[in-house]
């Protein structure tokens, strides 16, 4: 009876693969899926280095001006945030978002998006951008020199 | 098949002859100073900022209305601006300056904003190489590495910076900006490199009052250039001798 168990168990992991073995016993994140077919780079690649990708692309926009998509992190809000149902964009690391799966599964802290924008550009509603009383005030935008 | 790699090779030297003399033909038959095909082209994505370049900016003071802001809303705008309610801290890259002469009581109404120095004193004094000059004229902050000490903003005489001393959220995605670093106008770099002029400028063009000229300081044939040497100009501060890339008409 045991040996039979063994071959059993044995031909089911012949027929399922390891991974799906470890998945069983490994709670895995599954972040949201992004838009099309591909990312930029095979996913396994950019699980691991997506992070010095984006450093690269970093310093060569920002010192170079080099302005390519592919590594871009505007580029990636573009196909990673996900819409609400008022169709407003989510931000791509708030909770259960594409970002924040991963980082949040792997107890890895992002500095990205204290400057970063976590949504593509979204219209704003006007009250938003200056407070009534401080846009009919002239001097506060017009910063008169003393 | 070493005839035809030949004719290939003609083909392609053939192909480049007619374009240089195509480009040469536009340049030549327009007239003087108006060019069909600019010599400073349009980059491609992949292709650094080029140091034959200097990007500047000429302000037409005498074209400058008063009580006009729209190039300072539209800056605003483009890099998501929003005021604390602290008029002394708030974030501003370009603001207006009323002056008035106190003897022949002439207004003068006028943009301010960083100056793009070629010598510039926020990048001499800046201890962690965060304030930079681009290769193209474009002086910048690089925000990864500013660690918020604020001597730039002592050290700048145009009083050009600003600090972030809130947290931020909803920033847009062109104008990354966070806590604890210097900020100031960057000509609108992300603009700039994609072939498009700064938001002030656009802004400024669109109310009509055409007071302000972006272009290539380096292309004698560029619009700015053109503008330089018709217009009498000064820089602001030109005693300190930066060589500044904004320069004043009718100041």
């Amino acid at each position: 009876m045991r040996a039979a168990t063994a071959v059993l168990s044995w031909a089911l992991i012949c027929a399922t693969g390891w991974t799906a073995v470890a998945a069983a016993d490994t709670p895995m994140p599954t972040p949201p899926r992004g838009k099309g077919e591909q990312c930029v780079e095979p996913t396994d690649v950019m699980r691991r280095d997506h992070m010095r990708f984006l450093t690269h692309q970093r310093d060569e926009t920002m010192h170079r001006g080099i302005r390519t998509k592919k590594h871009s992190l505007v580029e990636c809000l573009e196909c990673h945030t996900r819409k609400d149902t008022q169709g407003k964009f989510l931000p791509v690391n708030a909770e259960g978002e594409f970002c924040d799966v991963c980082h949040d599964y792997s107890g890895v802290t992002m500095d990205c998006f204290e400057c970063h924008a976590t949504t593509p550009r979204q219209p704003k509603p006007a009250s938003a951008r200056f407070p009534a009383e401080l846009g009919s005030d002239i001097s506060f935008r017009l910063r008169i020199a003393p | 098949m070493p005839s035809n790699n030949a004719k290939s090779n003609m083909n392609t030297e053939r192909r480049v002859f007619i374009g240089r003399a195509g480009a040469a033909a536009a340049m030549l038959t327009l007239a003087p100073g108006v060019r069909l095909v600019d010599l400073a082209l349009a980059r491609s994505a992949d292709e650094p900022a080029s140091d034959q370049m200097r990007w500047g900016m000429l302000v037409d003071a005498t074209k400058c209305a008063q009580g006009c802001t729209e190039c300072v809303d539209a800056c605003n705008e483009e890099f998501g601006l929003e005021g604390m309610g602290r008029p002394k801290t708030d974030a501003q890259y370009i603001r207006k300056i009323d002056l008035k002469d106190k003897t022949t009581g002439k207004r003068y109404s006028l943009p301010v904003m960083c100056q793009h120095c070629e010598t510039a004193p926020c990048v001499d004094v800046c201890p962690t190489g965060a304030s930079f000059r681009r290769v193209d004229g474009i002086v910048l902050v690089d925000k990864h590495i500013c660690i918020g000490c604020r001597y730039c903003m002592m050290a700048c005489p145009f009083k050009a910076r600003s600090f972030v001393h809130e947290n931020l959220t909803n920033q847009v995605p062109e104008a990354p900006r966070g806590k604890g670093t210097v900020e100031s106008c960057t000509f609108c770099v992300h603009r700039v490199d994609r072939d498009r002029e700064p938001a002030c400028v656009e802004a400024c063009s669109k109310a009509g009052h055409e007071a302000l000229v972006f272009g290539d300081m380096n292309d004698p044939g560029s619009r700015l250039s053109q503008r330089l040497r018709q217009l009498p100009n000064r820089q602001i501060r030109a005693d300190l001798g930066l060589n500044t890339g904004v320069r004043y008409h009718g100041v």
